[in-house]
């Protein structure tokens, strides 16, 4: 019977039940997180074996220090040119994050979701892969796309559902598909492109192609069983694929905990599945690019596959449609301990004295009226809500390659149905 | 059937006896011959060549980069299918028992099916995924079920079921050389031999059945086209996969003049055959072995209804197996054998 001891003289069972260190209202104080100092974790050559460093699966791969400086063995030593190119790309992702958010707010669109915090995930790891390396995102990468120049505009048509939609209004916004930009179709489902990409890169594998393929999800959605799934198939075929693992500690409002934080790190599951494991400060653009461009050599070099977890925080809410304030404390975003990942950027390149103040203000300007432009012409194609932005019938285009009867009779009674509303947006 | 060919391969050897194995064995052969993007993957399936011989020697022709056993994990065998047709391949892996395939579900509902419309066509799913299914084999509760209404009930997933030897052939190659992902659901029951239902009396081979005579070489049937398999007037049956061979059983055995339509084909369904049929027959019985409640017989006799109702003299009547996990001892219980069609049809007609 429920509740009543079946033998009283053992000692009765417990249930552990995660909770995270901080609630709202609570001061916060990130003193047992674990950073070890920058420089301090070792590379090992690109043609070790997985079994032999296992270590950097418990620690932090570091790069800039809190001075700013570079330091320590995974010091990419990338010119001045491309730290301020990899800048602007993060600054260009941050003010584009601030005003789609708005325009959510505005009621311009259903949805959005921020990379506040994570700009250094992404947007490094863009400039670390080939152009043509194919990316399977999460729904929180679109640092991938602004790094590989994929148009604004093009991504707020997406976002709007607009008559510029390429996608036809058919997906959520943000699920973005670039094709000519290595970019998967996002799907909103949780690590459903794990598998995918291990697919993908073991596709090109077996026609002898030289392209790679990474993926991202959310430590939360380690715990599906796509993840495992993709870890198995690429630690048994040596895909030449990156696993990345994005841990921005929360989950919407389940910390990381909740998806096993508590008894080790996300890097160390690649302990158990053989591959190589690397866990990288992902507020540090400079480790994350040292660390893909180093997992990208390996698997280029049928070294196989990496899984890369990046320690960061998310910033801000989920999405739009979430309020972080109920579950969490709000000191939290400024007491983490790894900083901003702009900021720490932007130190480094001032320290190199290859950039300063007035530079970085000019062109936070720059950028924020580059995305101001890309807005108003992006509106131009309308935003949602405002009309009907597609042709009704596109409703039924792309079930099929060619559409069935079935598709045929419904798409007529759409009409049909449409016709009658005496809406005004009839037939287009 | 020769008319039901579209392409036949002028060089080709003309035709020889193949069992339902033997016949996909051989569409699997020819089409990754034709087309070097078609890969064979799935659990057992290489140098083993399949748990029932239908990928049996594949690999030793075409080599392990395009003939590969994989992890148990369906989720994986199908995500993993996704990204090498994302990439460009073609992929048709194996899902060993079709009662396996419901850990593959997301990637199959929401990824495979959507990914074409989700993309507005710029990736596509061209995965073929086989599986043998249904029951009569003392496979019980997890080596016999018939989900094929789960896959008809989403959009953007085609559900082929061939009956012959010779069907299953050239639908397989058809399904491999569509640009949408393919459910080939393959009923076990008859990979070797066609199965009247009479559970107690000697198995049949393959071996004088006419549709065990197929072409060695290259050949397509369309998807979406159903079969005739006997003309009539007194009732339209409808039905897929083995319960073909046993409703033409019930019906030689009970003379009745009854229209028989394999529909090889359940997503996209071939309306025109049925509807023709019922109008001229007035009487539709459909007749499938999964379980009853929202089976694809629900949507069938939905159909029939809005169609041809004035049509209909008697109330449609579906003959299915029950609504309980697929019993091992009483297993000829729950199939919807020559009884339980046999009295489904007198009642039909008594109407």
């Amino acid at each position: 019977m429920a509740g009543v001891p079946s033998r009283a003289n053992l000692p009765p069972l417990t249930l552990h039940v995660p909770e995270p260190k901080f609630r709202p209202g609570d001061p916060v104080d990130f003193a047992e997180v674990d950073v070890p100092p920058a420089g301090s974790a070792r590379r090992p050559d690109t043609a070790e074996d997985a079994r032999n460093f296992t270590d950097l699966a418990y620690t932090l791969v570091r790069v800039l220090d809190d001075e700013g400086r570079a330091v320590g063995p995974w010091d990419p030593k990338l010119s001045a040119d491309q730290l301020r190119r990899m800048l602007r790309a993060m600054v260009t992702l941050r003010a584009f994050d601030d005003r789609m958010f708005r325009a959510q707010r505005q009621g311009k669109t259903s949805f959005y979701m921020k990379a506040t915090g994570e700009e250094a995930v992404a947007v490094p790891q863009a400039f670390a892969l080939d152009r043509d390396d194919m990316c399977f995102p999460s729904y929180r990468q679109q640092g991938l796309l602004i790094a590989r120049g994929y148009p604004l505009v093009e991504m707020m048509n997406q976002i709007y559902s607009n008559k510029g939609d390429k996608l036809q209004g058919k997906q959520l916004p943000i699920m973005y598909s670039a094709k000519d930009y290595g970019f998967f179709s996002i799907s909103g489902n949780l690590a459903t492109q794990f598998p995918q990409a291990v697919g993908w890169a073991m596709a090109s594998a077996a026609k002898g192609d030289t392209r790679i393929a990474a993926t991202w999800c959310g430590e939360g959605s380690t715990a599906e069983g796509d993840f495992h799934s993709a870890c198995t198939f690429a630690a048994v075929y040596r895909a030449p694929c990156i696993l990345n693992v994005v841990n921005n500690q929360w989950a919407i409002s389940s910390f990381s905990g909740f998806a096993g934080a508590e008894a080790t790190t996300f890097a160390a599951r690649a302990v158990g599945y053989g591959i190589a494991g690397l866990r990288v400060d992902g507020n540090d653009a400079l480790a994350v690019y040292a660390a893909t461009q180093w997992a990208a050599e390996r698997a280029r070099t049928n070294q196989g596959p990496t899984l890369i977890e990046h320690f960061t925080y998310r910033a801000e809410g989920h999405s739009t449609s979430d309020d972080p304030s109920q579950y969490r404390s709000a000191g939290e975003p400024n007491a983490w301990p790894l900083g901003d990942p702009l900021k720490r950027l932007k130190d480094h390149l001032i320290l190199l004295g290859e950039w300063d103040e007035e530079r970085d203000a000019a062109q936070d300007k720059e950028v924020a009226e580059q995305v101001r432009a890309a807005q108003r012409e992006a509106e131009k194609n309308g935003i949602l809500g405002h009309g009907l932005h597609q042709p009704l019938d596109t409703l039924f285009e792309g079930v099929f390659e060619d559409m069935p009867w079935h598709l045929k009779e419904q798409q007529a009674q759409m009409l049909a149905e449409e016709e009658a509303s005496g809406r005004p947006w009839a037939r287009k | 059937m020769g008319a039901e060919m579209t392409e036949v391969a002028q060089d080709a050897p003309a035709t020889t006896r193949m069992n339902m194995i033997q016949a996909i064995n051989s569409a699997l052969e020819v089409v990754m011959a034709r087309d070097p993007d078609v890969i064979v993957m799935g659990e057992d399936v290489g140098y083993f060549g399949g748990v029932f011989r239908a990928t049996a020697g594949l690999q030793k022709t075409f080599g392990k980069t395009r003939v590969f056993d994989t992890p148990i994990t369906e989720i994986g065998i199908m995500g993993v299918a996704i990204g090498m047709g994302a990439y460009g391949l073609r992929p048709v892996p194996e899902i060993q028992f079709a009662d396996y395939i419901y850990p593959a579900l997301d990637q199959l509902v929401s990824e495979a099916a959507r990914l074409r419309y989700r993309s507005a066509g710029e990736f596509t799913s061209p995965i073929t995924i086989r599986s043998p299914y249904g029951g009569g084999i003392f496979g019980g509760q997890t080596h016999s079920q018939s989900p094929e209404g789960i896959f008809t009930h989403v959009s953007g997933i085609k559900t082929v079921i061939p009956s012959t030897p010779y069907d299953a052939k050239g639908l397989l190659i058809a399904a491999i050389e569509d640009n949408d992902p393919v459910l080939f659901l393959e009923p076990k029951r008859i990979y070797n031999g066609p199965f009247n239902g009479h559970w107690d009396r000697p198995a049949e081979n393959w071996s004088k059945h006419p549709a065990g005579e197929v072409p060695t070489g290259y050949y397509t049937l369309p998807l979406g086209r159903a079969e005739l398999v006997r003309e009539g007037e007194a009732v339209t049956i409808l039905c897929y996969g083995t319960m073909v061979h046993v409703v033409a059983g019930v019906v030689a055995e009970a003379g009745v003049d009854a229209e028989i339509i394999d529909l090889r084909t359940l997503v996209p369904l071939d309306i025109e055959t049925i509807e023709a049929s019922v109008k001229k027959t007035g009487r539709c019985m459909i007749v499938h072995e999964a379980t009853r409640t929202s089976g694809f017989g629900a949507e069938l006799s939905a159909l029939v209804q809005e169609r041809c109702f004035y049509h209909l003299e008697a109330p449609i009547e579906r003959v299915t197996g029950f609504d309980t996990p697929y019993p091992h001892s009483l297993e000829w219980a729950y199939f919807p054998g020559p009884v339980r069609i046999g009295q489904a049809l007198k009642k039909i007609l008594k109407d």
